[in-house]
């Protein structure tokens, strides 16, 4: 299909020349352009992998048209598509997007299409801030925050009533600073710092229930709320635990790697200071076992399911919000189950069984059991489906790691702080 | 902004008497814009409700012109409501896709509104549609003029970013005058705008582009932060051959990396990868030689390989050690942090820096990382692990330890599961193979048929490259024959058939087998692939293979057309063999052939009937024809796609696609021998901006026989020379060079020792001149200002001669009058020369940082032959040590003549510990138990801290940490020059700048630990003081504070 290349004539480099969102149903709702414009048939290419992918999530980050290079990502069931003329690292845009994707959640409390379409004025004068010429420019969400205010039911009653603006009135100072992640002037009058330590358990464990893989992945998520410029120290009882880190651009690295305390002039707001990797297998517990036997007869289409659920090593916590998700094979028609504690949901069209137990009890097991029915005439399906745990854990970090102290220096109040402990399942995978 | 909205008062009077004739204009386009309008009751809603439910395919209402009168009009009213009304469902529909330029002349004249939304709007309209309403895009053109003239620096800055967007050609010079003059603006932020727009005008107009390049070069020169991404990236826009450019700011942009903001980090790190690509030689130049022979199938890559080859003649000769560049180490040690960047851009960006530039053994630290950004979005694992997949095949060492890591889970998208197959294969090898063999089970009972084909390929991947398990991997393919899924089986088939191209004979059990299978599959690439086996080897299966082209010949014509190819060659390989049993049925199939559809299958049959069917027509070649249809053939190499994917750089998107993608610059190939080095040397910052020099200059005049050539000229030659050296890097450079800096540094103290008593005069004068200096000058900030133009210095010089402590001691001792005023540094004892029989030695504390081990102290010693003969293999022995300290020795000193002095650096790690180091001295003839003992002060290494950092520091050291003392300063303290004197000289400290004049502050830190030292000294009326050490070692900070006491007192 030809592609309507009315910018050939410049072929200047230039990171990221339009975008496009367009939604699952394959309706393009908005575009962007940072340059000249690019007719939107380019997307064709786009329609074209989409439709051969079948699930959107297998769609090719990066794909090649005569002209362009589309570089896309999938997130909240939309597909920002972006226009790439030339050679740029495609982590580059795909990271970038990801933050443009942030933003609007940041801003609208969700990124859907709905809200997008809702508030395309301050979609418009976001992605105008973010991006220069092509290349990010304003991407933290505080300096952002100064300059397009975001939404609120307050103000935007107002604003229909008085026809001001969401448009910031002072000037943004945050870009100018060394610290261009913090808005000077912040002022609470109830300070407060919480810290939230998310572990999430990623493992696969084979048919015998023996761990063939584990790690921990874990997040610290800041939602600090202090006045003028706190200089935050937050260090660890047992920070060696840390194998692998990251950091959000505030963290000073060279204190991290003498003293291992992490320094840094917090954002204002939410933000996520850190993440982290503990890989070591021996450190990783697994708090449930599962016990399951799935399997189908030769003969009468028909199979059987059993699934048992208990603690394993919780550290005298409660294990919560357990849900047992399976993805049958595509004969399986339907099932009829019992379940001893929960609910039980089989959907025959994507054939997912999803078992929502919640809360376990140690004294009584949860145990689904049932007969499933197969699609008559069709053979014993030979693959086993896999089953995909999800768990919460409060008050619990699995790894052990434990927040020491938190000091502040710079300013003179005391501010209220607090660290929460949550343990989840991640990619967690029972291969039967 | 605020400001900005006011200003143009009568670009809207210009607007207004152009509007009648823009008017007419509008009239007369509207007919042409109708006819792609789609949904036209878009633009009469008023409500935003309405706007919301519209959607792309909506039909069309009401007519253009009644929408465009409405948003005419409102945009006309006074009122700022409806004029932000008006272009919100303007911008919305530009959002959509759909055509607003007929309003513009309506538009633009609002770029003068006074609500900053609107004009926000404004500029979004302006950006999109001024390349088609030139005439009238420039009646904007004077807003942005004045508001570049702005004095608050983010409307210049904003100005001159919608001026720079707006894409008319008319206004090139405008723009390359205001980007001139903002390149040279007060501000950061506007001139990284100038920045941001060189790239826009390099592309409305490629003629400027001199000019641009003289603009680049000026920004490349600038020392923030904030400017430096954006100034490469307009670089590597405009003019990325001119690597020259680079050179004078490639140190400053290795330093500056680690602060820049995320973005400009990958522009950056991508640019001095190119960079140091064409500067530096490849540091396992070496390595891949030994390799070559040994592991060249998994490791060399092309250009390492031709690069070896040229070596390889060179190498006959003799090979000098290779040494890297200590700015090549520069660019590795301050990349390394960002491994640590929560942007997977980031990351890859220093991943990739280090697979192309660093030493071999250095690589492995990206693994860590790069498995990291596996857990991040799917996206980003598949870029990740599609440089993962080429880096594994170069380096598998490297991935090996997280191979558990690339592990498939059944929720993972296709995409991704055949890129973790892909690394998993990569990554087998004899030790983990069945670890993997059996993980690949699991995958073959997987749901995803893409998958399973994929995952069957892989295994028949790790059984061609690791012949162990070749056996255990065919039976596991061949009970796959009789899996349920046809895919499956196909899939198998075509692996096993590759396979058994590898040792036919030991198999034909298996080629039977599937022999019986061509009844049954269907896939056609399986059925071809089993007829080839059948007729490449049907001398193992004599009984089988006739029957099979029998049935073959029978459903010939239903066949697909790789299937009918693959028939065709079976029977003549069988006529060729068995010609009884199969004449016919080829003669037969042949004819079929004959006949078909398709011209492939017509040649082909035409094409062997003429070679093996004998007639008096067929040439010589049919004698042959055995020979060539039975010929043996090579059995095919089973390797990953992603095998020499590294020539391109890795990351980049011609990577990701395996084709050069436009614009993208080639990684250079190491060049041969390394360029000037010196080419990066940066001349010491200007000197006479700051006091010191002054204070140096009059020094010079009085005393122009001290050290005032070494103080002007030192840095930058023997940064020069220092470079050289290690290029050259043979193995007695380090020799050689501790004499040279020997004999430097020894001349110095040889002077200063003569000199020490003038020298105190002199500087009693100097005192007295600075606080004249002070007292007329703006004191506090000159001090300030000499402070961080000592401090650049010293980064800068420090850079230069990384890694080279000889170099080191020549340049510091330039230095030690800016950081230790006292200049004399003090000499001890260690052997006398009449114990010594005659030799005498001589150590002192010379305060530089002792390179190769940054927490050690630097001692450097002094040896003087008193003697009539030589000395010999000079070097240390035993050394008996308290746990935990360590030495560094000296290279040993072959030969020292009778007379002569030498001077050589050790280094000791005292653990922050005043205790002794004790060790023998030996010589080819005597041994000598000697031992050094720091004094405290030379424990530490100056910290360069603000006085905001020094005060919060300091409130974080309190109590415990706190040691406060009394005293009463000694006759001779003056003044606050003597102090800070009196206290350097006691101890390795810097001064902190300080606001008040009664209190002078230092700072350091410990050598070993980096602790924080921190000492104040505040100066009372009548000769009193305090003196408060802050230290979180108790110890140090309580001898610390006596030395201190001492020195002032005295």
């Amino acid at each position: 299909m030809p592609v309507l290349d009315i910018t050939l004539k410049d072929n200047a480099l230039i990171m990221i020349h339009s975008l496009f969102l367009i939604n699952n149903a394959g309706d393009l709702f908005l575009e962007k352009h940072w340059k000249s414009v690019i007719s939107r048939s380019v997307c064709d290419y786009f329609f074209e992998a989409r439709e051969k992918a079948v699930e959107p999530d297998n769609v090719p980050p990066v794909i090649r048209t005569p002209h362009h290079y589309l570089i896309n990502i999938y997130r909240e069931k939309i597909f920002f598509v972006s226009v790439i003329q030339t050679e740029v690292p495609p982590l580059f845009v795909i990271e970038f997007l990801h933050r443009v994707a942030e933003t609007f959640q940041d801003y609208f409390g969700e990124c859907s299409e709905s809200t997008i379409k809702d508030n395309v004025v301050i979609v418009y004068e976001l992605l105008e801030e973010m991006l220069d010429n092509g290349f990010p420019l304003a991407t933290e969400s505080n300096i952002l925050k100064e300059l397009i205010r975001p939404p609120t039911i307050l103000r935007s009653m107002v604003n229909t009533i008085t026809g001001s603006s969401n448009v910031g009135e002072t000037l943004p100072t945050g870009q100018l600073s060394t610290i261009p992640w913090r808005r000077a002037g912040v002022k609470y009058t109830n300070n407060e710092a919480y810290f939230d330590v998310v572990e999430e358990i990623d493992a696969i464990l084979d048919k015998s229930g023996t761990t063939v893989f584990a790690e921990i992945q874990g997040v610290i998520d800041a939602c600090v709320k202090l006045s003028g410029m706190p200089d935050l120290t937050l260090s660890f009882m047992n920070p060696r635990l840390l194998d692998d880190v990251s950091f959000h651009p505030c963290v000073r690295y060279k204190r991290w790697e003498s003293e291992r305390v992490i320094s840094f002039v917090p954002p204002d707001g939410n933000f996520q200071l850190m993440s982290y990797h503990i890989s070591a297998q021996n450190l990783v517990a697994i708090p449930v076992y599962v016990k399951q036997n799935i399997s189908f007869f030769e003969t009468g289409s028909s199979g059987r399911l059993d699934i048992t659920v208990g603690p394993k090593q919780t550290m005298g916590k409660t294990v919560e919000g357990l849900v047992v998700t399976v993805h049958m094979p595509k004969v399986v028609l339907s099932a009829n189950l019992n379940a001893t504690q929960g609910t039980y949901n089989y959907d025959p069209v994507t054939k997912i069984l999803v078992w929502d137990i919640g809360k376990l009890n140690p004294q009584k097991l949860p145990n689904l059991k049932g007969s499933l029915s197969l699609q008559s005439g069709a053979p014993k399906p030979e693959e086993n489906p896999s089953l995909n745990i999800d768990l919460k854990i409060q008050q619990l970090a699995i790894s052990g790691l434990k927040v020491n102290r938190l000091d502040m220096y710079g300013e003179k109040y005391k501010p209220f702080k607090g660290v929460k402990y949550v343990t989840k399942a991640g990619k967690f995978q029972v291969r039967t | 902004m605020q400001k900005l909205l006011q200003l143009p008062v009568n670009a809207v009077n210009i607007v207004k008497g152009v509007q009648g004739v823009t008017q007419g204009q509008e009239e007369a386009l509207s007919p042409v814009l109708t006819p792609d309008s789609g949904p036209q009751n878009w633009y009469s809603a008023v409500q935003p409700e309405e706007l919301r439910h519209l959607r792309s395919g909506g039909t069309g209402g009401g007519g253009w012109g009644r929408g465009h009168d409405d948003l005419k009009e409102m945009l006309d009213s006074n009122k700022d409501s409806l004029k932000l009304e008006a272009m919100k469902r303007i911008v919305a529909m530009i959002a959509r896709g759909k055509n607003a330029s007929d309003l513009f002349p309506a538009v633009v004249k609002n770029v003068a509104c006074k609500n900053i939304e609107v004009k926000k709007l404004v500029y979004v309209y302006l950006v999109r549609y001024a390349e088609e309403q030139q005439d009238l895009a420039l009646l904007s053109i004077s807003t942005f003029q004045r508001g570049l003239k702005d004095p608050n620096q983010l409307i210049r800055a904003s100005a001159l970013r919608v001026l720079s967007s707006i894409r008319v050609t008319i206004i090139v010079p405008i723009m390359m005058l205001a980007i001139k003059e903002a390149a040279s603006d007060m501000s950061p932020y506007v001139r990284k705008t100038a920045a941001h727009a060189i790239p826009k005008l390099h592309s409305l107009d490629p003629e400027q582009k001199d000019q641009l390049i003289e603009v680049i070069e000026k920004l490349l020169a600038d020392k923030t932060t904030l400017v430096a991404g954006s100034v490469v990236m307009a670089f590597e826009e405009v003019c990325p051959d001119r690597i020259d450019l680079i050179h004078k700011n490639y140190r400053k942009l290795c330093n500056l990396l680690i602060d820049v903001e995320e973005w400009g980090q990958v522009v950056i790190i991508n640019m001095l990868t190119r960079y140091a690509r064409t500067q530096f030689l490849n540091p396992n130049i070496n390595e891949s030689l030994l390799e070559e022979n040994s592991e060249k199938a998994f490791y060399a890559s092309d250009d390492e390989e031709e690069e070896d080859k040229k070596a390889e003649p060179a190498t006959l000769a003799k090979r000098k050690p290779y040494v890297m560049d200590p700015d090549h180490r520069l660019l590795l040690r301050n990349t390394k942090p960002l491994l640590q960047s929560r942007n997977a851009a980031v990351v890859m960006a220093v991943a990739q820096l280090y697979f192309h530039l660093a030493p071999k053994a250095e690589v492995g630290i990206i693994a860590k990382a790069l498995v990291r950004l596996m857990r991040s979005h799917s996206e980003v694992q598949y870029v990740v692990l599609q440089n993962v997949a080429t880096m594994s095949i170069k380096r598998r060492g490297m991935f090996e330890p997280y191979l558990k890591s690339f592990y498939i889970r059944s929720t993972d998208p296709t995409q991704i599961k055949v890129l973790k197959l892909e690394v998993l294969t990569n990554l087998a090898n004899e030790t983990n193979i069945s670890t993997i063999l059996r993980e690949f089970q699991t995958y073959i009972k997987s749901m995803d048929k893409d998958f399973v084909a994929a995952s069957i390929q892989a295994i028949g991947r790790c059984a061609t490259n690791i012949g162990e398990v070749r056996d255990t991997c065919l039976n596991g393919l061949v009970q796959l024959l009789s899996n349920r899924d046809e895919l499956v089986v196909a899939e198998s088939v075509v692996v096993i058939k590759k396979l058994l191209q590898m040792q036919p004979e030991q198999h034909s059990d298996i080629i039977k087998h599937m022999a019986k299978l061509i009844d049954n599959i269907q896939v056609p690439m399986a059925r071809a692939s089993i007829l080839w086996l059948i007729g490449e080897y049907c001398e193992h299966v004599p009984k089988i293979a006739p029957d099979v082209l029998r049935k073959m010949a029978k459903s010939f014509t239903n066949e697909e057309d790789i299937v009918k190819l693959q028939i065709i060659n079976l029977a003549a390989k069988l006529y060729l063999t068995n010609s009884k049993q199969s004449k016919l049925l080829t003669q037969y199939v042949l004819n079929l052939a004959k006949y078909d559809q398709n011209y492939d299958i017509r040649d082909r049959a035409r094409f062997i009937r003429q070679l093996i069917v004998p007639t008096d027509k067929s040439g010589a070649l049919s004698k042959y024809a055995k020979k060539l249809f039975l010929a043996l053939k090579p059995a095919p190499v089973l390797e990953s796609p992603f095998k020499d994917r590294d020539h391109f750089q890795l990351g980049s998107l011609s990577h990701l696609l395996n084709a050069k993608a436009a614009g993208y610059q080639e990684l250079p190939n190491w060049p041969e021998s390394a360029p000037d080095p010196s080419v990066r040397n940066v001349e010491i910052p200007d000197w006479s901006k700051c006091s010191s020099r002054k204070d140096r200059k009059e020094k010079k005049v009085e005393k122009p026989f001290y050290s005032d050539s070494e103080g002007e000229s030192g840095p930058t030659e023997s940064a020069d020379s220092g470079n050289c050296e290690s290029d050259s890097g043979s193995g007695s450079a380090s020799a050689s060079g501790s004499d040279e800096s020997g004999s430097g540094s020894e001349s110095e103290e040889s002077g200063e020792e003569t000199e020490s008593d003038e020298e105190e005069e002199d500087e009693e004068e100097e005192k007295k001149k600075r606080k004249k200096l002070d007292k007329t000058k703006a004191k506090k900030q000159a001090e300030e200002s000499a402070e961080r133009c000592t401090i650049h210095t010293i980064h800068q010089i420090s850079c230069i001669i990384n890694f080279d402590q000889f170099d080191m001691n020549k340049i510091t001792s330039v230095f030690s009058q800016t950081l230790a005023p006292s200049g004399s540094i003090k000499m001890y004892e260690l052997l006398h020369r009449i114990k010594g029989e005659g030799l005498a030695v001589e150590y002192c504390f010379s305060r530089q940082p002792f390179s190769p081990e940054p927490n050690m102290v630097a001692v450097q010693i002094q040896f003087t032959n008193n003697t009539n003969s030589e000395t010999k293999n000079l070097h240390i022995e035993d050394p008996r040590l308290q746990s935990g300290m360590r030495i560094r020795e000296f290279a040993e000193i072959d030969v020292l003549a009778a007379g002569e002095s030498v001077t050589v650096v050790m280094g000791i790690d005292f653990c922050d510990s005043t205790q002794a180091a004790n060790f023998q001295l030996c010589t080819h003839t005597r041994k000598f138990f000697v031992s050094i003992q720091p004094p405290v002060g030379e424990l530490m290494t100056p910290a360069f801290l603000t006085e905001n950092d020094f005060k919060k520091e300091q409130g974080k050291l309190m109590g415990m940490n706190e040691i406060l003392e009394k005293l009463t300063l000694g006759e001779k303290c003056v003044n606050e020059h003597v102090i800070v004197e009196r206290v350097t000289a006691t101890a390795n400290l810097s001064r902190v700048p300080c606001g008040s004049d009664k209190e002078c502050r230092f700072a350091g830190k410990t050598v070993s630990s980096g602790c924080l030292v921190l000492v104040t000294v505040t100066t009372k009326e009548g000769g009193g003081a305090q003196l408060t050490v802050n230290c979180e070692k108790m110890l140090i900070g309580t001898m610390l504070v006596k030395d201190i006491l001492q020195a002032l007192s005295q």
